[in-house]
């Protein structure tokens, strides 16, 4: 507990506190650029990258290895793992607009194929007499542990200019993954700004590497800009808000790894997201399992209260449990079920609104179809005091003619 | 002689079986377009294990099996459950969920490190084909001498179990897999119950990826499930033959790629050997990258006009 809490307040040493903030930057751009991915409906693209940057950072091991007798070279490495994602990432988008095949196929193939072709890769880095090769096991879930500082620093250099890229792009990316017909009117380049995108999020991934490892990069361009949506309709606001979660997760994942010796980074940092994520699919007040809960709940009520003062008001017996308990609660019927004259007055309202909705729907059907009211709203707060009015006359003419 | 059957023939059976049961399920789940789900199943594959192991001690297939199944309906069921009620995009939905259910079977297998037995991360990512060496198989005669075959390593029985279900699985439901795959709406109409094959479905996709999982590892095997059956959709515009062609695959790319991984580098002089799982789906994929170029229907059909 002590010594998480030393590492949140950044009292755990240059190095721990150097990759706690590359954490967060990392977070922060990763679920920047993953809500416009989300937003694409292509979240699981990044799938197919961070898988396919293990041949690359296989090869470029080997080459390194094999020319300087040491393949550690973090910037190297992070080369070779960016142009063979290139590749996957080019080969997703020609399988899926060339061939028949899905997207889903495409991207499926794609990242087993490319993550096989690295572990035979790997296998010949075993039977190769180099060293450092157990620096490559932290590329796959992830370790901050032996991190060198000028390898920290690149990542949060990195990750700052990616942020900042992103911010200016912000609005292109926006047109482009709503409307990319209403985008090349207004002379946006669609397939340029579609493909600075994706090789944004291809920079995202790789250097993600090091920190949550390949197989859980992933998590960090989906579960953010996931979250963020909870909260908000407004997509910049929604970018911001994935932004600041990604970073969060960053932090909290970076400084519990450092608790205890040989945790891993990468399961941390997804944990901790994913965290924020059950937070607000249970409790946010627009879209959270609760707030939709406590809609429906009170959604029935209505439906309950209005059915039962119907009834009452045409003299009918009421045998729904729950009706009679609404009825009651609100002091319109007395125990033994007779209303009380509060409940006759509201009856007798009821009843009478009725009567204009149905006028209202007679008179005018095209309105009436499109109100989503059904009938559990006060009639004023649809309808215009003139609509009222024009209704109660009728329905008075009508009483005179057929009395 | 001896050498291949004490080194070479388990694994091998285990690698064809495997690929075989996989392509077979793949192809619905391709011509579904549901490959994500495998994608999906196959990496929770990881924490049903480590969490029966946890619960149970053992490394028994039933209990390795229960916990597969469990984490795999268990999965399916949160990514509804998001889908539906937090009105989240499907693939978005499926990533929140299992890159977390990942991620928590990474930090269980670390936290309490599994290490007495055979399982850790890096055998869960890559698999580990070549550990199944048959040490009584020391001559042509075991093969049919009790005492040798009951050294075989147990995974061997549990894979061809695994296979023949599948096999039983898509024999009994193939009506129902193909009325679901290309029209579900008719295939409710006709009493096929669409929603119950997919269940099953996926039921089945976690079992082989389970079984696969000691094998070839959480990853790999979702080569084996997409590649041979996407090859052989762009082959043909027949069912029929499609499942045969990516049976064909599976079983080509299973050979070769155990033949090129354990002796490939020794023609060429290298005393070494790769490896088998990396290599079969490499091949795999390399197969779909001809399908892709040279495959009679791989182009998307023009609708009649």
């Amino acid at each position: 507990m002590e010594a998480w809490w030393r590492a949140l307040i950044f009292d755990a040493g240059y190095n721990t506190s150097l990759v706690t903030l590359g954490a967060m930057l990392l977070g922060g751009g990763a679920g920047m650029i993953g809500s416009f991915v989300l937003l694409r409906k292509r979240s699981l693209v990044s799938d197919a990258i961070s898988h396919a940057t293990l041949p690359g950072l296989a090869l470029a091991f080997i080459l390194m290895a094999l020319v300087f007798g040491d393949g550690r070279w973090m910037p190297g490495l992070l080369v070779g793992a960016g142009l063979s994602a290139a590749a996957g990432l080019w080969a997703v988008q020609a399988i899926s607009h060339r061939t028949r095949l899905g997207e889903d196929a495409a991207i499926g193939a794609v990242l087993s194929t490319f993550f096989g072709l690295g572990v035979v890769l790997l296998t010949v880095i075993q039977s190769l007499a180099v060293s450092g090769q157990a620096g490559l096991t932290g590329y796959l879930v992830g370790s901050t542990a032996g991190m060198l500082a000028a390898e920290a620093q690149l990542i949060a250099l990195c990750s700052l200019l990616l942020a900042v890229g992103i911010i200016v792009m912000r609005r292109d990316f926006l047109m482009v993954c709503f409307d990319p017909v209403f985008a090349a009117t207004n002379g946006v380049r669609v397939q340029r700004v579609d493909m600075l995108l994706m090789l944004l999020l291809l920079a995202v991934v790789v250097i993600g590497l090091r920190i949550t490892g390949l197989i859980l990069i992933v998590a960090l361009t989906i579960i953010p800009p996931v979250t963020g949506r909870f909260w908000t309709d407004r997509p910049l606001r929604v970018v911001a808000l994935a932004a600041l979660i990604g970073a969060l997760a960053g932090y909290l994942g970076v400084t519990l790894s450092s608790v205890r010796e040989g945790l891993p980074t990468g399961p941390l940092v997804v944990l901790a997201s994913f965290v924020l994520f059950l937070i607000s699919f249970l409790l946010s007040p627009r879209r959270g399992i609760l707030a939709t809960l406590i809609a429906h709940h009170r959604f029935k009520r209505r439906v309950h209260l209005r059915q039962g003062l119907l009834a009452l008001a045409r003299d009918e017996a009421i045998f729904d449990d729950l009706t009679m308990k609404v009825l009651r609660r609100q002091g319109l019927i007395r125990r033994d079920g007779v209303a009380t004259p509060s409940g006759w007055a509201a009856a007798r309202d009821a009843e009478h609104e009725e009567r204009l909705w149905a006028l209202h729907r007679r008179y005018y059907p095209e309105d009436a179809a499109q109100l989503d009211h059904r009938g559990l709203l006060p009639i004023e707060r649809v309808l215009s005091p003139d609509t009222i009015m024009v209704l109660e006359n009728r329905l008075m003419s009508r009483r005179e003619t057929h009395p | 002689m001896s050498d291949f059957l004490m080194f070479s023939l388990v694994p091998l059976t285990v690698a064809i079986i495997i690929c075989m049961s996989c392509a077979l399920l793949g192809n619905f789940l391709v011509l579904r377009r549901q490959s994500l789900i495998g994608d999906a199943i196959s990496h929770v594959a990881l924490p049903g294990i480590v969490a029966s192991f946890l619960l149970t001690g053992t490394l028994a297939s039933s209990a390795m099996m229960l916990g597969a199944g469990v984490s795999a309906l268990f999965t399916v069921a949160m990514i509804e459950l998001i889908r539906r009620l937090g009105r989240v995009e499907n693939s978005a939905a499926m990533g929140v969920v299992f890159t977390s259910l990942f991620a928590l079977g990474v930090l269980m297998l670390e936290w309490n490190e599994v290490g007495t037995v055979h399982l850790d991360v890096e055998h869960a990512l890559y698999g580990n084909l070549e550990s199944l060496i048959w040490f009584e198989g020391t001559s042509l005669a075991s093969l049919v001498d009790p005492r040798a075959l009951s050294d075989l390593p147990p995974q061997l029985g549990r894979v061809a179990w695994m296979g023949a279900l599948v096999a039983v699985f898509v024999v009994v439901f193939r009506r129902g897999l193909v009325l679901a795959s290309f029209d579900a709406d008719f295939a409710a109409s006709v009493g096929a119950r669409p929603t119950l094959v997919g269940l099953l479905l996926v039921l089945m996709v976690a079992v082989a990826a389970i079984a696969a999982f000691e094998a070839v590892g959480a990853i790999i095997v979702i080569a084996m499930f997409i590649c041979p059956a996407a090859a052989a959709r762009l082959m043909t515009n027949r069912l029929a033959l499609q499942v045969a062609l990516s049976q064909l695959i599976a079983v080509v790319s299973a050979v070769l790629g155990y033949v090129l991984a354990g002796y490939g580098p020794g023609w060429m002089g290298f005393g070494v050997s790769l490896s088998a799982a990396g290599m079969i789906a490499t091949l795999s994929g390399g197969l779909l990258l001809l399908a892709c170029l040279f495959g009679p229907y791989r182009h998307r059909q023009e609708p009649l006009s």
